[in-house]
């Protein structure tokens, strides 16, 4: 069957999908975006996670045939939809990305700018920012997933208590940091961002 | 494999009728873990969420109709006053990511005994609307909802329409016994509610029989002797023997088993703990504020 959603703000069609297929699936393997990953395809981990509609999810659980005509929002694109809240939303969101992320440019996406440790001159959200700045990122494979649900919850909430951190992270796991690098990382992007105001 | 996207409960019915062997998918927080892991095939799948009445909630004047949609983040945020045991149970399903898509509608089609809504629908009393083109629809009571292990009273042309759920008209608890706090099927789980409207109490059971139940014999023997010692008008501390009559019942109406998660003994032992905290918990909350209609959450 064929699908037609939003991702990163932009009109994707994918063709051939199989009925039973996952969202997450689509994406990695149909639209050559492979930030969400695939870890469980269980929605153990959350490594998968999107913003469907504006929503963290795990798309490995959503069904492709379900996002038809809906909005998904992915790490390639939170660059972008961070910048976009901020110049056009502050304190909100408007749950997409108004321009949108070029589906070329989502798949070249690389954390690097003009250096892949610090990421300097990178386009990097406020939070992927802090991630590396607080030393949250070691394999990284979790790191897409977390990035997600960290930014949609400064989305939600500007200054969540660590009890707030704990529970909006707590469908999100990680092998390698023991998740004290990756609390302090959301506490640094969530006092950056009151500095900002 | 068919993926049928009805835009309207009436195309939806229609479908159904048609492959009555349909599996609907709502969160597919259930049935995409399946399809992933091959372990279910259906030939048509049969996707709820463009019906927006099934993502919607009505109070009412003595019941809430939920849909069976509504993600379990949506219940928690909103209906904590109206239903605070299913709003605690809700609040420990799984992770933010699938609470955002899971419902209870989903709780009810698996019919799982390790489902988190069901000790709170059963200890509520709810209600389950479901139709089917041919026949129309009918009401479920909760106590006939659960027929075996995974099974339930639908039959193959039905759909879940709303759960009905009286109105908390006293305390309510839930505990759920797991290794952590997020991201844990329940060893086992308990609710209670308190109906000072009626002068009685109701109860709810999960993990700890092949379906969820009811702990009737606890249920009688409290409604009883609260009664006997004017409990409901005087508002006094219940006595520990008491509890622990009611606690020891708890555990009596568990028919467990042993598996990766614990063993019968100590699910027996966890219902029993659990039923007696529960007990105490509500009746503090009725007890004070002037017996209030908060959760004692
Ligand atoms: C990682 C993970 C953790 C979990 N943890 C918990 C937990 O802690 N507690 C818990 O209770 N559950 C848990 N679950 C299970 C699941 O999230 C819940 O059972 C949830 O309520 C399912 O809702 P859904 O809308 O996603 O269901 P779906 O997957 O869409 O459907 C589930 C079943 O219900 C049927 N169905 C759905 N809607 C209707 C309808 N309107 N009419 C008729 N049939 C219908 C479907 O056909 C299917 O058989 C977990 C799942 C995962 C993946
Ligand atoms: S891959 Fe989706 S939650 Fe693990
Ligand atoms: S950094 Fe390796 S899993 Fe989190």
């Amino acid at each position: 069957m064929r699908v037609n959603f939003t991702v990163n703000g932009r009109q994707q069609e994918a063709d051939d999908v199989w009925e039973g297929e996952s969202l997450l699936y689509v994406l990695r393997e149909r639209m050559g975006l492979p930030g969400s990953k695939n870890a469980c395809e269980q929605g153990e981990c959350g490594s998968c996670t999107v913003r469907l509609d504006g929503v963290p999810v795990c798309s490995c659980l959503v069904a492709a045939g379900q996002v038809e005509g809906r909005e998904v929002v992915t790490v390639e694109g939170l660059a972008d939809y961070a910048k976009h809240r901020e110049d056009s939303h502050p304190g909100g969101a408007c749950g997409s990305v108004c321009g949108g992320t070029d589906l070329q440019q989502a798949r070249q996406w690389q954390a690097k700018g003009t250096d892949g440790q610090t990421g300097e001159g990178g386009e990097l959200s406020p939070i992927q920012q802090a991630f590396i700045d607080a030393g949250a990122v070691q394999c990284g494979f979790c790191t897409p997933g977390l990035l997600v649900a960290a930014d949609e919850l400064l989305e939600r909430n500007p200054s969540p208590s660590d009890g707030d951190i704990r529970e909006a992270l707590s469908g999100n796991l990680c092998r390698c940091t023991g998740y004290e690098k990756i609390l302090d990382a959301v506490r640094l992007a969530a006092a950056r961002q009151e500095e900002a105001v | 494999m068919d993926f049928l996207r009805p835009a309207s409960w009436e195309e939806a019915l229609a479908a159904k009728a048609e492959h009555p062997t349909a599996v609907p998918i709502a969160g597919g927080t259930d049935v995409m873990v399946e399809i992933n892991f091959d372990h279910r095939r259906p030939e048509y799948l049969l996707d709820l969420n463009r019906i927006t009445e099934l993502n919607e909630w009505h109070v009412g004047e003595e019941k809430v109709a939920l849909g069976p949609s509504v993600p379990y983040t949506k219940i928690m945020e909103n209906l904590r006053t109206e239903l605070p045991g299913l709003a605690l149970a809700s609040h420990t399903v799984a992770s933010p990511q699938i609470r955002n898509r899971g419902g209870v509608g989903g709780n009810l089609g698996c019919a799982s005994p390790a489902g988190d809504s069901h000790p709170a629908l059963l200890s509520s009393g709810a209600d389950v609307e479901v139709e089917s083109q041919a026949r129309g629809s009918r009401l479920i009571p909760i106590d006939e909802f659960y027929k075996g292990v995974k099974r339930n009273a639908l039959e193959q042309d039905e759909l879940i329409k709303a759960i009905h759920i009286p109105k908390a008209d006293g305390p309510q608890q839930f505990s759920k016994v797991g290794t952590r706090n997020a991201m844990v099927i329940a060893v086992c789980a308990f609710g209670l509610a308190l109906h000072p409207s009626t002068r009685t109490v109701r109860t709810g059971i999960g993990s700890a029989a092949p379906t969820p139940v009811r702990a009737k014999a606890a249920e009688e023997f409290l409604n009883a002797a609260l009664e006997e010692g004017g409990f409901w008008d005087s508002g006094k501390i219940i006595t520990p023997s008491i509890a622990k009559q009611f606690a020891t019942l708890a555990s009596g109406a568990c028919n467990p088993i042993d598996d990766v998660r614990g063993t019968a003994n100590y699910r027996r032992h966890a219902v029993g703990v659990m039923a007696r905290r529960n007990l105490m918990w509500t009746w503090e909350s009725y007890r004070g504020e002037g017996r209030t209609l908060e959760g004692a959450a």
